[in-house]
């Protein structure tokens, strides 16, 4: 996973509350064998005017000018501002791959559903929660004033505004370390190689036979 | 301190412990195939990771690959991408696989035991929720995800947190017409299908010992479906007979320090189990689902129950939706319920004793004109291969069934096996779900045996009587 420490990026707003796991990648994508290479499906039924399925040439689509991503001053955003309960919906990892695989790295929203917060920290994604009427102030910012940036210092948890000033956030300090030090779940349980190889030695002893196979 | 069997397994395998309680927990056996591993594989090259202990992993294609001729391959482009890149993926990372045209291929939980892959005393994980069928042979055996395949893959450990320790008895000697399928769906029928959650069950009692280890499989495949995790039962002198001389299985003085060791695997007298349950297996009958959950069942000589006599309105509600979507009206007796399609096969049912059960009543019978389909699809190649030496196959062949390849076929419609909607299917698989078997599709859970007679007759009949 990459290390998150602090990135500057333009901010996206997606003016949507209850936004669910099927509109940010829909079920017809689930047949991938990859985890990669779901950015360009993202939000595929607002993206789009007609019908996606696995395999299309999306660049010859038709796209929803209408729609916050498809517009011009948002290319290249890394910042997405949304409303409440974002993430709603089928607990598919497929969620935060795809926001992450765009190249979004830090979502906004007043609250989360459960299993997509908790994915989204596995998969590099830094979901800040901030009250509802700093959400708010923020929508009526990025609108005010083309290609609006904000800086997110994780370390120091804080945002910083164009205008110089900044808003703190919480995060959980255990995840604040994962997140810092680009460790998922498994680097962290790779951190403990040497007490792994260690039982291995102490069952190899034991029980030799469960090491035979094929080694 | 006596320990129940959960509770050895566990503790043998503890790499570390926080004070929460969480556990790194060291797995013996990784069993992959083509629906959940293409990710996990992806993840592992995108963090230049390599798998831990190859020899640990064993992958065969199964949900996806046809029944029918292979000659031609694959022809849904879908299913065979996912079944070429799991070839592809065991290829690149060296990770032993029997492929499609491999007479040791078939359905994971079908394989693993045949091979000795799985042996007592293990922790075996899958990518797939029916991994509990290993527990039969006295192992921690258990499903996961697909962040956890790539987890297990790279590490060989697992993040967990221990279950608490459930006891389900069941008494008795087993009589004539029950397998362990019924054993396992009247428990279901029982306790519910969320009975076991929480949970880590452990089969005993007289009529579990009484069990072949391919009865244990079917009643510890099924445990999932009482909402545990993990099923499992004591190791005895039948497991080891089963496990000795398989091709994974230990030899020489391994082998003589292995059974020492698998000997100490059972409940200690006066262990702590935080849930009982007593079964009588002399109470339980012939077993057909009738709903579209597993706790939804009745006994053969049953009638189809009536919402209307349901106390509970949530429950009520369920049923009037499960009669609606079945298809079946209030009261009707199962006896007259005829299906349309009869699948006999899935990691529930497809072993060798599970097809000499269902040959025993088509022996000399006829499929009955009103049945569409009636299909054998047996659980691996070797399976396969066993049931030809013993003649089954012309047993069924000559009865009117048709006599498949291995996979897991029409047990969840992936590959070209399934039900159209509305069609009403007698399978020994183990979800009834709404479409589990095929868009529209009625599913009715039993027993081999059950099956191949409700194909003789073309409706559900006692076997007991036949
Ligand atoms: S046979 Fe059915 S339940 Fe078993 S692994 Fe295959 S799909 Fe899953």
């Amino acid at each position: 996973m990459e290390k998150f420490n602090k990135i500057t990026g333009i901010v996206v707003p997606l003016d949507r509350a209850n936004v669910d796991t099927d509109a940010i990648i829909p079920k017809q994508f689930l047949k991938s064998i990859k985890r990669s290479g779901f950015g360009p499906n993202l939000f595929d039924e607002w993206r789009y005017l007609d019908h996606g399925e696995p395999g299309m040439d999306n660049s010859q689509r038709p796209v929803n000018p209408d729609f916050v991503l498809n517009k011009p001053v948002y290319q290249g955003g890394s910042i997405l501002l949304a409303r409440k309960n974002f993430g709603c919906g089928s607990s598919r990892e497929h969620a935060p791959w795809a926001l992450e695989d765009y190249g979004f790295r830090v979502i906004i929203a007043p609250s989360y559903a459960d299993i997509f917060f908790n994915n989204s920290f596995k998969n590099g994604l830094l979901p800040i929660v901030l009250p509802e009427a700093v959400v708010d102030q923020l929508f009526n910012e990025v609108e005010a004033q083309q290609g609006y940036q904000l800086t997110i210092d994780l370390q120091q948890q804080s945002i910083t505004k164009p205008d110089g000033s900044a808003i703190e956030f919480d995060v959980d300090a255990f995840r604040k370390h994962c997140l810092l030090n680009g460790l998922d779940d498994i680097g962290l349980t790779l951190q403990k190689t040497d007490q792994i190889r260690a039982y291995e030695s102490k069952r190899k002893n034991e029980a030799p036979w469960l090491f035979d196979s094929g080694e | 301190m006596a320990k129940t069997l959960y509770d050895k397994l566990w503790d043998d395998h503890v790499v570390h412990q926080d004070e929460d309680g969480t556990t790194l927990l060291y797995i013996d056996r990784h069993l992959v195939h083509e629906v959940t591993s293409p990710q996990a594989f992806e993840g592992l090259r995108i963090a230049n990771r390599k798998p831990w202990r190859t020899g640990s992993v064993l992958a065969s294609p199964d949900h996806n690959v046809p029944t029918t001729d292979r000659s031609q391959g694959i022809s849904d482009e879908i299913s065979r991408i996912q079944v070429d890149t799991l070839d592809q993926n065991c290829a690149d990372f060296g990770i032993t696989e029997f492929k499609m045209d491999d007479i040791r291929q078939g359905i994971v939980h079908v394989i693993g035991p045949e091979e000795g892959a799985t042996l007592p005393g293990m922790t075996v994980v899958c990518g797939d929720s029916h991994t509990s069928t290993h527990g039969a042979f006295g192992a921690l055996a258990f499903g996961i995800g697909t962040s956890e395949v790539e987890h297990v893959l790279a590490t060989q450990c697992l993040i967990q947190k221990k279950s608490k320790n459930m006891l389900i008895k069941v008494n008795g000697s087993i009589p004539y017409g029950i397998t362990g399928k019924d054993i396992v769906l009247a428990i279901i029928g029982e306790i519910g299908t969320a009975g076991g959650t929480g949970y880590a069950i452990e089969f005993g009692g007289q009529a579990i010992q009484e069990l072949s280890l391919e009865g244990r499989m079917s009643l510890c495949n099924m445990a999932i479906e009482a909402g545990a995790r993990a099923g499992m039962v004591a190791v005895d002198e039948k497991t080891i007979d089963y496990v000795k001389g398989r091709p994974y299985a230990p030899q020489g003085d391994d082998w003589d320090k292995a059974v020492q060791y698998w000997q100490t695997l059972h409940t200690d007298a006066g262990a702590h189990f935080d849930t009982m349950v007593e079964l009588d297996v002399a109470d339980i009958q012939p077993q057909v689902t009738w709903g579209t959950s597993p706790e939804m069942v009745v006994t053969v000589t049953d009638r189809v129950p009536d919402p209307t006599k349901e106390a509970d309105a949530v429950k009520r509600e369920g049923m009037q939706r499960a009669l609606e979507y079945m298809g079946l009206v209030a009261n009707t007796p199962i006896s007259e319920i005829a299906p349309d399609k009869v699948f006999i096969g899935s990691c529930t049912n497809s072993r060798i004793e599970d097809l000499r059960a269902a040959a025993a009543i088509a022996k000399g019978r006829k499929v009955a004109d009103t049945i569409k389909l009636a299909m054998v699809v047996p659980g691996s190649g070797l399976v396969k291969k066993q049931a030809e030496e013993e003649g089954l196959d012309k047993i069924f062949i000559d009865a009117g069934f048709e006599w498949r390849e291995p996979g897991c076929s029409m047990c969840l419609a992936m590959n070209a096996d399934r039900l159209e909607p509305g069609e009403r299917c007698a399978s020994t698989s183990n979800r009834n779900f709404e479409g589990r078997q095929g868009q529209g599709g009625r599913t009715h859970l039993v027993s081999p045996a059950m099956a191949a007679a409700a194909a003789v007759n073309g409706r559900f009949v006692d076997i007991r009587n036949m």
